[in-house]
């Protein structure tokens, strides 16, 4: 009976969360005309999510990719099918780890950071003496934050996979004497412009709403002590996991179900 | 108000990403090769399209020279309907051309390859191949041969 | 010029406000105090329309605060300025943009005009050199005075203080209540103090609502309450340390306590 009782009232919980963020995201997106006629708001978020992040994306990328050609290598040469590396890491990297793995890193990196500075502006009244001067902090703040993270996280996914290609070249053909040619020529042809490329940035695009989202919204929705304010960023980084891994489940059944 | 380095580095950091999506798109898929100068269709029926499967490569002498667009059932004649998009700078096909389905090296995929004629009239849109050869099936072969041989034996 | 009527407010089970009314004269330093906790800040964020409380009116300027659409109720904010306890400064702004942020939002002057005002403003707070100094390098007298300055920046008609005194050393806080009244006098302000430092407050004020448990336990001018016949009012306002309020938290006799053989009673 309590195991029930404990059950309805989380999901009661959810629901309501799910409710309030859902409404907090509407008044998120009614302040992109407000964002783009402050461009300077959005430059200063784009250097502090996406330019902060771009080494952090860049180098793991790169160690991916050289992982991904080393191992590839040790697998297919018990085929004997060493020519069909780059197939092999393109494809991996274009279609799940590109935007998986930035997405799951930019959710730690300024996922995160973002919890942190809006609860923090929360704890410290900020958001408060803003409304009381009459400028809404959704639009101020909170706006500009979604749409940077939301420009960002795709072109940081894009420099994953392509740093990652070049990273699997490094291992296979430089380090392990893969032939060069065979590791772009039958990448190019297996790899589709629209079924891997197109989806993997569409893959991307839906985890950038879903981290932004996350992040922005445990921030506001944080306590406004510092006990709630760093059990609002594991918050951010646990569920951002979960949301994106969920999502690339059913975007990946979507796109690559029927053969 | 953000300083001129700021914008600078968000500036460079959009447009490194950017390159980054082009060398996806130029370098690691066959974007290049999807550049449409135009195609035209052609179309031809086949007793067993075996694993063809759409969006095969069809070529001529080797060389790719267009897609299979469409394999559909054709309920009048009981056999496969197939549809290639051919590139439109290949607009000389003799009509006469025949088409079969191959295996690209011994458990590769399929792919349609294109062998010329020798008529002096070209194929247009919407044109029927009338010489088809359809897929090998692995099965029959080995129940012909295995027929063929004890034939032999008698 | 502010009418609290028949306010009612409760958080959970606990009623904040009982059925209290006030009157805020305008141009006048009004202050309320009580004990912490008696929800002060509560009050304030009530007639700023923040909270809507269960059942009462707030008419500022006759106008109903709860019943405002909220652009007019963003209209009606213009015209007030809130100094929050902790200053509540924009971290990555310096004081000059603090200053300048409501300007900018708000009006279309030209830059040069924003300059004008924002260094009018520090000057009457005596902050003018400090401009741009970042918020994390000023001590916390500092930062009360810049909010201020930006409370003041769109020339409100009422300014409320959230516990202004708090924690301050002794020459802040001259400065602070010099800051209040002289503000108040020159710009014809009517300020509202939410304080619970009884001798500061009481120098300044023209008008005194003492709130406790919900009600209102006294109200006068300072003079009226140091001179009052309530017991209650004058432990509060002479801070006494035992009267109605009382100094044990309820217990057993100290004797019985002392001598009993079980030590867990």
């Amino acid at each position: 009976m309590k195991l029930l009782q404990t059950i309805g009232q989380s999901s009661l919980k959810f629901l309501a969360k799910l409710g309030r963020s859902s409404l907090f995201l509407i008044s998120i997106l009614t302040g992109l005309a407000y964002t783009l006629s402050r461009p300077n708001l959005l430059i200063k978020q784009l250097y502090s999510i996406g330019v902060l992040t771009f080494w952090l994306i860049a180098i793991s990328g790169l160690f991916v990719g050289m992982v991904l050609g080393l191992q590839g290598v040790y697998t297919l040469s018990t085929f004997g099918a060493e020519s069909s590396l780059g197939i092999m890491v393109a494809a991996s990297l274009v279609r799940e780890l590109g935007p998986v793995v930035s997405a799951l890193l930019f959710a730690g990196r300024a996922g995160s950071a973002l919890t942190a500075e809006i609860g923090l502006m929360k704890a410290t009244d900020q958001l408060s003496a803003m409304e009381m001067m009459a400028i809404d902090p959704l639009k101020y703040i909170i706006a500009p934050r979604f749409f940077a993270g939301f420009i960002s996280l795709p072109l940081l996914a894009a420099l994953f996979s392509a740093v990652g290609v070049l990273g699997g070249y490094l291992a296979g053909v430089e380090l392990l004497s893969v032939d060069s040619g065979s590791y772009w020529s039958q990448m190019q042809s297996t790899i589709d412009f629209h079924d891997d490329i197109i989806n993997g940035i569409i893959k991307s695009i839906i985890f950038a709403w879903l981290v932004s989202w996350i992040a922005l919204f445990e921030g506001y929705d944080a306590l406004p002590t510092s006990a709630g304010i760093s059990r609002a960023t594991t918050r951010t980084v646990v569920n951002s996991a979960f949301a994106i891994l969920l999502f690339d489940f059913l975007l990946t059944a979507l796109m690559y179900g029927e053969p | 108000m953000p300083c001129k380095s700021i914008e600078i580095l968000v500036g460079l950091f959009v447009s490194l990403c950017i390159a980054a999506i082009f060398f996806l798109a130029l370098q690691v898929s066959n974007f290049s090769a999807l550049q449409d100068n135009g195609s035209y269709t052609l179309i031809a029926h086949f007793e067993n399209v075996g694993g063809l499967k759409s969006k095969a490569l069809v070529s001529m002498a080797g060389v790719p020279i267009g897609r299979v667009a469409d394999i559909s059932f054709d309920p009048d004649n009981y056999d496969a309907l197939v549809k290639l998009r051919i590139d439109a700078r290949y607009n000389k096909m003799p009509s006469d051309t025949s088409a079969s389905i191959l295996t690209s090296g011994l458990l590769g995929d399929k792919y349609i390859g294109l062998t010329p004629g020798g008529l002096n009239e070209f194929l247009q849109e919407g044109d029927t191949i009338e010489l088809t050869q359809s897929a090998l099936v692995l099965e029959r072969m080995i129940s012909q041969f295995l027929f063929n041989s004890s034939d032999k034996d008698k | 010029m502010i009418s609290i009527r028949n306010l009612t407010f409760s958080r959970g089970n606990r009623k904040i406000f009982d059925n209290i009314s006030l009157e805020i004269e305008p141009h006048k330093i009004t202050a309320i105090m009580g004990p912490s906790g008696t929800g002060k800040t509560t009050l304030l964020k009530l007639i700023a329309g923040q909270l809507k409380p269960d059942s009462g009116t707030i008419l500022i300027n006759q106008q109903n605060v709860h019943q405002l659409s909220r652009t007019a109720l963003y209209k009606l904010r213009k015209k007030m300025g809130m100094l929050f306890q902790s200053g509540a400064l924009l971290t990555d702004m310096s004081v000059y943009d603090n200053i300048a942020f409501p300007i900018r939002e708000h009006t279309q002057l030209p830059e040069s005009m924003v300059r004008t005002l924002v260094l009018i403003k520090l000057n009457a707070v005596g902050l003018r050199g400090a401009r741009h100094l970042m918020p994390n390098e000023l001590s916390g007298g500092m930062a009360r005075r810049v909010a201020m300055a930006r409370a003041l920046a769109l020339d409100p008609e009422m300014i409320m203080y959230d516990e202004p005194f708090t924690g301050q050393d002794p020459i802040s806080l001259g400065v602070l209540v010099k800051l209040i009244q002289t503000l108040n006098q020159t710009l014809h302000l009517t300020s509202i103090v939410v304080s619970h430092d009884v001798q500061e407050t009481a120098s300044i004020a023209d008008y005194i609502y003492l709130i406790s448990e919900g009600k209102i336990a006294g109200q006068g001018t300072p003079e009226e309450l140091y001179n009052t016949d309530s017991d209650w009012v004058d432990q509060f306002m002479q801070g006494k340390a035992d009267g109605p309020v009382p100094f044990h938290y309820p217990a057993n006799d100290f004797t019985t306590d002392l001598l009993a053989c079980n030590p867990a009673l």
